[in-house]
């Protein structure tokens, strides 16, 4: 939904992923941009350029966190020392809620720095919602836990990807940043029908969607994040916001990236599926 | 799973056929990843596999540009991917992925002679880079602050991105040498760029041993290398380890003129080098 526990009451709309390359167009220009979602990882250092930077583009713009290694699905109990790093960003950005990946990536303190696929069974299930609430008691922050492109599945798994996710965030209370690229990626390379998976999860958590493109190479998709978006990524994404109404929505391109202006076209695209879906809901209404 | 996506690549950049106890790779790994109707279990985590050694070199391929000179690529894949293999990142971030290599350097010397100790002392140079861009610096000591404590107990912090090294080797001075070279190579392809694809950039001369004693150290976001003199060396460290300014003075050695103390001082100060303790 637009405005929800899940994303701090935030009715934001489209975001751009802040990257490196962009940085001086950002400071110089000043583009009129919805948000910015950032990178964790890249600011929790003690100074320097990174934190220099973040500390201008938060005196004018929104800005959300986004991580790639809590690793909530590890069994490692949260690093103390990283939760801290965390936590002192997460003050300095007033990030309204954080997100990271449904996956795990570390065993016994060691890091694969990936995101990697879940065995889908209920102990896991219950396990990852765990940490999920220690997370966020300790950040203090709301949480949105995003599902990630897969290629590989377990014998183990006692459920589907969407279940395991519902899941997942029913026991933690917590939101989902829907990928639509990702759902659509891992559809391909596990042959399920992506329009199921959409269904199927409680679109009352959904807080944040990501959009990116990806790559098809002979056997598999492969989430790239070096293209625009694909055509059908975008049908699902019209689809998604009529079942989740207008949610705060992200183009992630962090590979091969081209001008800012051409990632801020790339992403205001999303406009016109939002559009579709206001329209779809008015005459719903009135209905 | 976790081995099998951190183990390193077989030919061709693929996952390695026989598992570490000379089972099939497939087999062992079919155990936990299913098929499907294009691709093995294997296949598929290969896919992870082969990612997890992409990135983890590319990070350190892009992070060591003088180390990978000093050793030539392939030298340096060797090491990077043995490194990866002992030692495997221990830190939620990327970042910190050469934080035990020049240690690694120094214990497994096999892997860099001849170049052994030039190998370490670039690792170090380049690690403390990494460590000062995005190191704290805290609001630095004014003249005003000096004159709250009396000199004989006046004691000071060094800016926690300052790092001091000492080195048998110029590396400084071989990774401008190299930053030229590149930066050469780079406008001569601009401009004939068809000729220039089949001539190699001329090598820079690895550097004979000298100690060097070095300051990195950050400056309005630009990270600058700074020689020392023993001496000057001598007093930082002291001060950084607590001493009094007298005490850091007498370590500088005998043989150091007050004039000399002052000068280096002042041009500290002005660095913003000192902050309050």
């Amino acid at each position: 939904m637009p405005a929800n526990a899940f994303n701090g009451f935030n009715d934001f709309g489209i975001g751009l992923g802040l990257r490196v390359p962009h940085y001086g167009h950002i400071l110089e220009q000043k583009p009129v941009v919805d948000w910015f979602e950032i990178i964790s990882e890249t600011f929790m250092v003690d100074g320097g350029r990174p934190l220099e930077v973040l500390d201008e583009i938060l005196e004018q713009y929104r800005v959300v966190q986004h991580g790639v290694s809590l690793y909530f699905g590890s069994a490692d109990k949260p690093d103390r020392h990283q939760l801290r790093r965390l936590k002192a960003l997460c003050k300095r950005t007033q990030t309204p809620w954080l997100s990271d990946h449904l996956c795990w990536g570390s065993v016994d303190g060691t890091y694969s720095h990936d995101l990697l696929p879940m065995p889908y069974t209920f102990s896991a299930a219950k396990r990852t919602a765990e940490k999920i609430r220690q997370v966020r008691d300790y950040l203090e922050v709301p949480i949105c836990v995003e599902n990630v492109s897969s290629y590989a599945a377990f014998h183990q798994s006692e459920m589907t990807e969407w279940e395991f996710l519902s899941e997942v965030v029913e026991r933690a209370d917590c939101g989902i940043l829907l990928d639509v690229n990702n759902i659509y990626v891992s559809s391909k390379n596990h042959d399920f029908d992506p329009y199921v998976y959409l269904n199927e999860v409680p679109h009352h958590r959904v807080g944040q969607m990501h959009i990116a493109g990806h790559t098809k190479f002979e056997k598999y998709l492969l989430d790239t994040h070096d293209h625009p978006v694909l055509d059908p990524v975008w049908k699902l994404y019209a689809h998604a916001t009529k079942l989740c109404g207008v949610t705060a929505t992200l183009l992630e391109w962090d590979d091969k990236i081209p001008s800012f202006d051409e990632v801020h076209h790339e992403a205001l695209k999303a406009n016109e599926f939002i559009d579709g879906a206001k329209e779809a809901q008015t005459t719903s209404a009135r209905a | 799973m976790m081995h099998a996506v951190t183990r390193p690549l077989g030919p061709g950049q693929r996952s390695q056929r026989r598992w570490d106890d000379g089972r099939a790779a497939k087999e062992v790994v079919g155990t936990f990843s299913k098929d499907n109707e294009r691709l093995s279990g294997l296949e598929r985590i290969e896919i992870y596999n082969r990612m997890y050694w992409f990135r983890t070199l590319d990070s350190l391929y892009e992070d060591l540009p003088g180390l990978r000179a000093v050793l030539g690529e392939r030298k340096f894949m060797r090491l990077i991917e043995t490194y990866l293999v002992k030692q495997p990142s221990r830190s939620f971030t990327l970042r910190d992925l050469p934080s035990r290599l020049g240690k690694f350097i120094r214990s497994h010397r096999s892997l860099t002679a001849p170049h052994t100790a030039l190998a370490a002392d670039m690792t170090s140079f380049e690690w403390a880079q990494i460590e000062c861009f995005d190191g704290a610096s805290r609001p630095p000591m004014t003249p005003a602050d000096l004159t709250k404590t009396p000199p004989g107990r006046l004691r000071m912090n060094l800016q926690p991105q300052l790092r001091l090294l000492v080195l048998r080797y110029p590396v400084d001075d071989y990774a401008i040498a190299l930053k030229r070279n590149a930066m050469r190579a780079d406008a001569s392809n601009a401009v004939e760029s068809a000729k220039a694809s089949n001539r190699s950039t001329p090598r820079v001369r690895r550097p004979k041993a000298k100690r060097t004693y070095l300051a990195v150290h950050r400056h309005e976001g630009t990270i600058y290398f700074k020689n020392l003199e023993l001496a000057s060396y001598r007093m930082l460290t002291a001060l950084r380890d607590g001493k009094t300014l007298p005490q850091a003075v007498a370590a500088a050695g005998p043989r150091v003129k007050p004039a000399q103390v002052q000068a280096w001082f002042a041009n500290w100060m002005q660095l913003g080098w000192f902050c309050p303790r």
